[in-house]
């Protein structure tokens, strides 16, 4: 006789606790800071855990700290908490459009930047930002920490590079080069409360004489999972911004899109836009560096 | 008009002023009770098993698994409801077939869509009822299916009913109509119907220009925020007590003692607070199911359906494929007009059919008309009545043509309209003669609106488009108790579906009466307090409710004079009724000051107990709905996406009771026209499933996808009602689909045939062009 299984919910208080209770614990264990996705997914019958632990009363999970120009972001801190964060919006203002964008301002209130990469949706809005910005995960383990840059963090739709006993402790973003900035625009059929069709998130580097030294681009729902699409970026290093130079950057873009067709869009349709927002995203970091 | 409450001009203290919404503060902080928020003791939980396939036959089915696990108390399937002849009775705006009605609540021979219910489980918790659901084994034989309604039409196409034939029904006004003989074979095509009026063929023949296009519209959900919810109850001793969100529980009642054999005195229904309906809250779908598993387990069962349930196996509006031809004379006058429409009905027959081909044309006074139209069975949840069912299909495609017609004719698509309009005294096809309506007036106003003459930038462009509906009356009550300290408590049966009808029966009352609107409580009285009332449909409740809460005000206040004859003891005829008072009608009747309603109420245990009115009508003389609608876009060329820059309804409300409830409506079904336009779509895989069943994919639109809708209310009083009042809920969800294709067009050039409007097809034509 088959009887309902009964879930269980841990709420540790320490890093270690946490990564005992996952390294302990048989069964489906799923981790829960804001819940947007978890619980949605419990509530769909997609997840079915048998252990839920809720990271937000470990304090570290909750930091949200600068040092010596690097900033940390634990990986339960809330969107609303990032987005009110003025200074950390002025350095990094393409993750903050990334962050904007996840679901409406009462879902930011709870839902986590961390959150979002650990789900690893191919159309997360945070991820192509933190990649373009940079950014790397930072991992606890049994064995210790490491870290790892957000691109090679993710692996595909769902999946990570986290193994089963280790937790995403926070993200971390590299010191910010003076004359740079970023930005992430994504297209969607509606203005809000919607997913993207296609992302672009960008950082560029421009030199006083206003030549691009530095870029670095990531698209989203356009593969498995975000890009890191390289040739654009090489399209803009060591030039100055001229028409002719997004046309090149705008192919590359294009060029390095692999999408599907499915119920969010064709593969044409995606292709096509994907350079439009490209190409709104970079003239939108460039207005930020003047 | 015999049966009807003739208008009375007069001036108007509370009528057309904006108080407080009643229901608004239990709404604002959570307390509002709505479907799921009823819990009864000892309930237990029920859970629906539903058809993975879009087309099977059930070839058996095995609860015993389910059963087995601990807290699962019942399990039911078709074979517990006893079959149902088939006949067709009206309910709702639709026509009901009770042998598909029981089929619709679950399955018997086969599953015709995807999401239809076949097993319903009762359990202790809902997390067993949803587990036990997958222990439930269905032997399914996979059928081929079919989704498409011209698909569904042609010959040799997969059938879902194998005994359906055609039903002819010709209808021509001022003679007979030629008979047609039905098809031999069965097929999809459940009925065809036609209108016809004068001589289409002669008609064409003194054309000067004639456009003819094909429309193709896609299916769309009502998408009220609440998900069907009920909680029933059953006796030992056979009484049945059902909480239930609809838009009519007397309908709901009806349906309930029909498929369950109960006598309808056995059954009450108890209303809860609506979370919006628009149509798709008519019909009844879980409750036979509660009510049976009750019956079976002896305790309340509660069954909420998840936002999947909803679109998957309830009803959205119908798909529509559209054929128009209109003939115009060199002025622009227009000579003929031809049409067919071709109508999905999903899984069983009756889409508003009947509507459609009604408010096709309607609208213009055209000699030589001719409307056929086709409902369709396909694979796809039944159909539902969706806010002036099947007239925004039609319209698209007409009000389209009109667009073409007069840019061809150089004319202003206005000055088309207003040339071509219908008025006072207009021979309709369908039958009716108009009395006097308001169209004339929506599109002059449109015409001289700022709006209208805002000038565009590139990239933008404006479209216009209008709308017909005929509003209906039906079966009403009302209940109206004068309370001991002089306020009034009223009982309503007609649903309040969030419009604010509550508030604007209050203020018919209080006008009536001479006192503040405040003073009148209203409360939706369960189905055992008060006889039978329609579903709020049709734009009736504030229409047909009004009418019935004015009649009984007016019997109370008729009481209240005869108490004031008693108190003054003087004949009935020397008292009147003025702004709150009973009188005496003149000087010679004796110097008694006043009594208040107050005053009366005080002392009528001494004079006669307890004062009250109440009104049991078939209500008549609903006023024909009329709207014109102006729309600006803004067209992003790279990314082919469609932004509304402005939105302009103007529309004919006979008298608006409460302004700011007016304007809602007239706001609201213009958001709703623009997520038809747009967005929003049913999008089935190759396999028959529906992909999007959630609001992710489901785009209805959000607060910053449209502007601030602008309104502007045209008042010409419907001659049936004692303030004026018309319908007003319908009427605004039709023209927008059309007025935002033709202000594309503007935008771009291309003139778009299919909804919806989304960036994907749009920067395909731009990209073609």
């Amino acid at each position: 006789m088959k009887r309902v299984k009964k879930m269980q919910y841990e709420s540790p208080k320490s890093i270690d606790d946490a990564i005992s209770l996952i390294s302990n614990s048989p069964g489906n264990v799923r981790l829960l800071a804001g819940g947007t996705d978890l619980l949605v997914q419990m509530q769909s019958q997609v997840a079915d855990p048998d252990l839920v632990i809720d990271i937000k009363n470990i304090k570290e999970m909750k930091e949200f700290k600068k040092e010596d120009g690097v900033y940390t972001v634990g990986a339960a801190v809330t969107g609303m908490e990032i987005i009110e964060h003025e200074e950390f919006g002025s350095d990094w203002p393409g993750v903050v459009d990334g962050v904007k964008l996840i679901g409406s301002i009462q879902i930011k209130g709870r839902a986590s930047m961390g959150g979002n990469l650990c789900n690893a949706s191919p159309a997360a809005d945070s991820i192509p930002a933190m990649i373009a910005s940079g950014a790397s995960a930072v991992i606890a383990g049994p064995n210790g920490r490491r870290e790892v840059l957000v691109e090679d963090f993710i692996k595909g739709p769902g999946k990570t590079s986290l193994k089963s006993n280790e937790i995403l402790l926070s993200v971390k973003f590299p010191i910010k080069k003076p004359n740079s900035s970023g930005a992430y625009l994504r297209f969607t059929p509606r203005t809000e409360m919607d997913i993207a069709v296609v992302g672009v998130g960008i950082n560029v580097t421009m030199s006083d004489s206003g030549i691009c030294e530095e870029a670095k681009v990531s698209i989203g729902a356009v593969a498995e999972k975000a890009l890191v699409v390289e040739d654009a970026a090489t399209a803009l290093v060591g030039n100055k911004i001229t028409d002719e130079i997004i046309e090149n950057f705008i192919s590359k873009v294009r060029a390095s899109a692999r999408p599907i067709n499915d119920k969010r869009g064709t593969v044409d349709f995606r292709i096509q836009v994907i350079g439009v927002i490209a190409k709104r995203a970079l003239k939108m970091a460039l207005e930020r560096i003047r | 008009m015999s049966d009807t409450v003739a208008y009375e001009e007069k001036k108007l203290k509370i009528i057309g002023t904006r108080p407080i919404r009643p229901d608004g503060v239990d709404k604002v902080t959570g307390r509002a009770r709505y479907g799921a928020d009823i819990n009864l003791p000892g309930q237990l939980f029920g859970s629906v098993y539903r058809s993975p396939y879009p087309h099977a036959i059930i070839k058996s089915i095995d609860v015993s698994a389910a059963l087995a696990i601990p807290g699962v108390k019942a399990a039911i399937t078709g074979d517990d409801f006893e079959d149902m002849p088939s006949q067709f009775i009206p309910v709702g705006e639709m026509v009901v077939n009770f042998r598909d009605m029981t089929r619709n609540v679950i399955a018997r021979e086969k599953a015709l869509y995807d999401g239809h219910p076949i097993v319903a489980i009762a359990a202790i918790s809902e997390s067993i009822a949803k587990e036990a659901l997958k222990h439930i084994k269905v032997d399914f034989e996979i059928l081929p299916h079919v989704i498409d309604v011209v698909e569904a039409m042609k010959p040799g196409a997969t059938l879902l009913h194998e005994e359906q034939y055609t039903l002819i029904e010709r209808k021509r006004l001022g003679s007979e109509p030629t008979t047609e003989s039905p098809p031999k074979e069965p097929s999809n095509i459940a009925k065809r119907l036609t209108w016809e009026k004068g001589d289409i063929e002669n008609g064409f023949s003194k054309a000067h220009i004639i456009i003819e296009k094909e429309f193709n519209t896609k299916p769309v959900h009502q998408g009220y925020i609440e998900p069907h919810a009920t909680v029933a109850t059953c006796t030992e001793d056979g009484q049945v007590e059902v909480y239930t969100c609809s838009q009519g529980h007397f309908v709901i009642r009806s349906q309930c003692a029909k498929l369950l054999g109960i006598e309808v005195s056995k059954i009450k229904v108890i209303p809860t607070e609506l979370g919006g309906g628009f149509g798709g809250k008519n019909n009844v779908y879980l409750e036979p199911l509660a009510i049976m598993l009750s019956k079976i387990v002896h305790r309340p069962v509660k069954m909420v359906m998840s936002r999947n349930e909803v679109f998957r196996a309830t009803g959205p509006s119908p798909a529509g494929h559209v054929k128009v031809k209109i003939g115009c004379d060199k002025n622009g006058n227009i000579v003929a007009a031809d049409a067919q429409i071709d109508m999905q009905s999903g899984a069983f027959p009756g889409s508003p059919l009947p509507q459609a081909t009604i408010t096709c044309f309607t609208r213009y006074d055209i000699e030589n008309v001719r409307v056929i139209g086709h409902d369709v069975t396909t694979n796809r949840p039944k159909v539902a009545a969706y806010r002036a069912p099947g007239a925004p299909i039609a319209a698209f495609g007409v009000e389209s043509v009109m667009d073409e017609l007069a840019e061809k004719l150089s004319i202003d698509p206005l000055d088309l309209r207003i040339m071509n309009a219908a008025k006072e005294g207009t021979q309709t096809y369908y039958g009716v003669t108009f009395p006097q309506i308001g169209f004339l007036e929506t599109l002059k106003r449109a015409k001289a609106h700022k709006n209208y003459n805002i000038p565009l930038e590139k990239n933008q462009g404006r479209g216009v488009a209008t709308g017909f509906w005929m509003n209906i009356g039906n079966d009403t009550t009302s209940s109206l108790n004068v309370n001991d300290d002089g306020t009034i408590a009223l009982t309503i049966g007609t649903i309040d579906v969030a419009g604010g009808s509550r508030s604007s029966l209050a203020m018919m009352v209080a006008e009536e009466f001479g006192i503040d609107s405040d003073k009148v409580r209203v409360t939706t009285g369960d189905t055992s307090q008060l006889g039978f009332n329609f579903v709020t449909a049709g734009s009736r409740g504030t229409f047909a409710g009004g009418i019935v809460a004015i009649l009984a005000a007016r019997k109370a206040i008729e009481e209240c004079k005869i108490r004031a004859a008693k108190t003054w003891n003087v004949p009935l005829d020397e008292v009147v009724w003025e702004d709150g008072y009973a009188r005496p009608a003149s000087s010679n009747v004796g110097g008694f000051d006043p009594l208040s309603l107050a005053d009366i109420a005080k002392n009528a245990t001494k004079t006669g107990g307890p004062i009250a009115g109440h009104s049991e009508k078939n209500v008549q003389g609903a006023g024909p709905g009329f709207g014109t609608q102006i729309v600006d876009v803004e067209v992003d060329k790279e990314t082919g996406s469609v932004k509304i820059l402005r939105h302009t309804v103007i529309q004919d409300a006979g008298k608006a009771i409460h302004p700011a409830y007016v304007e809602g409506q007239y706001q609201g079904g213009a958001v709703q026209g623009i997520g038809w336009a747009l967005n929003e779509e049913y999008i089935y895989g190759d396999d028959g499933k529906l992909q999007n069943t959630g609001f992710l994919d489901y785009r209805v639109p959000v607060a910053s996808d449209v502007p601030f809708i602008d309104t502007d209310i045209v008042e010409v009083p419907n001659p049936y009602h004692p303030y004026g009042v018309r319908g007003i809920g319908e009427v605004p969800i039709i023209p927008p689909t059309a007025a935002i294709a033709n202000a594309v067009y503007k935008a771009t050039g291309i003139r778009f045939n299919s909804l919806p409007l989304s960036p994907p097809k749009v920067l395909a034509a731009i990209t073609k062009k």
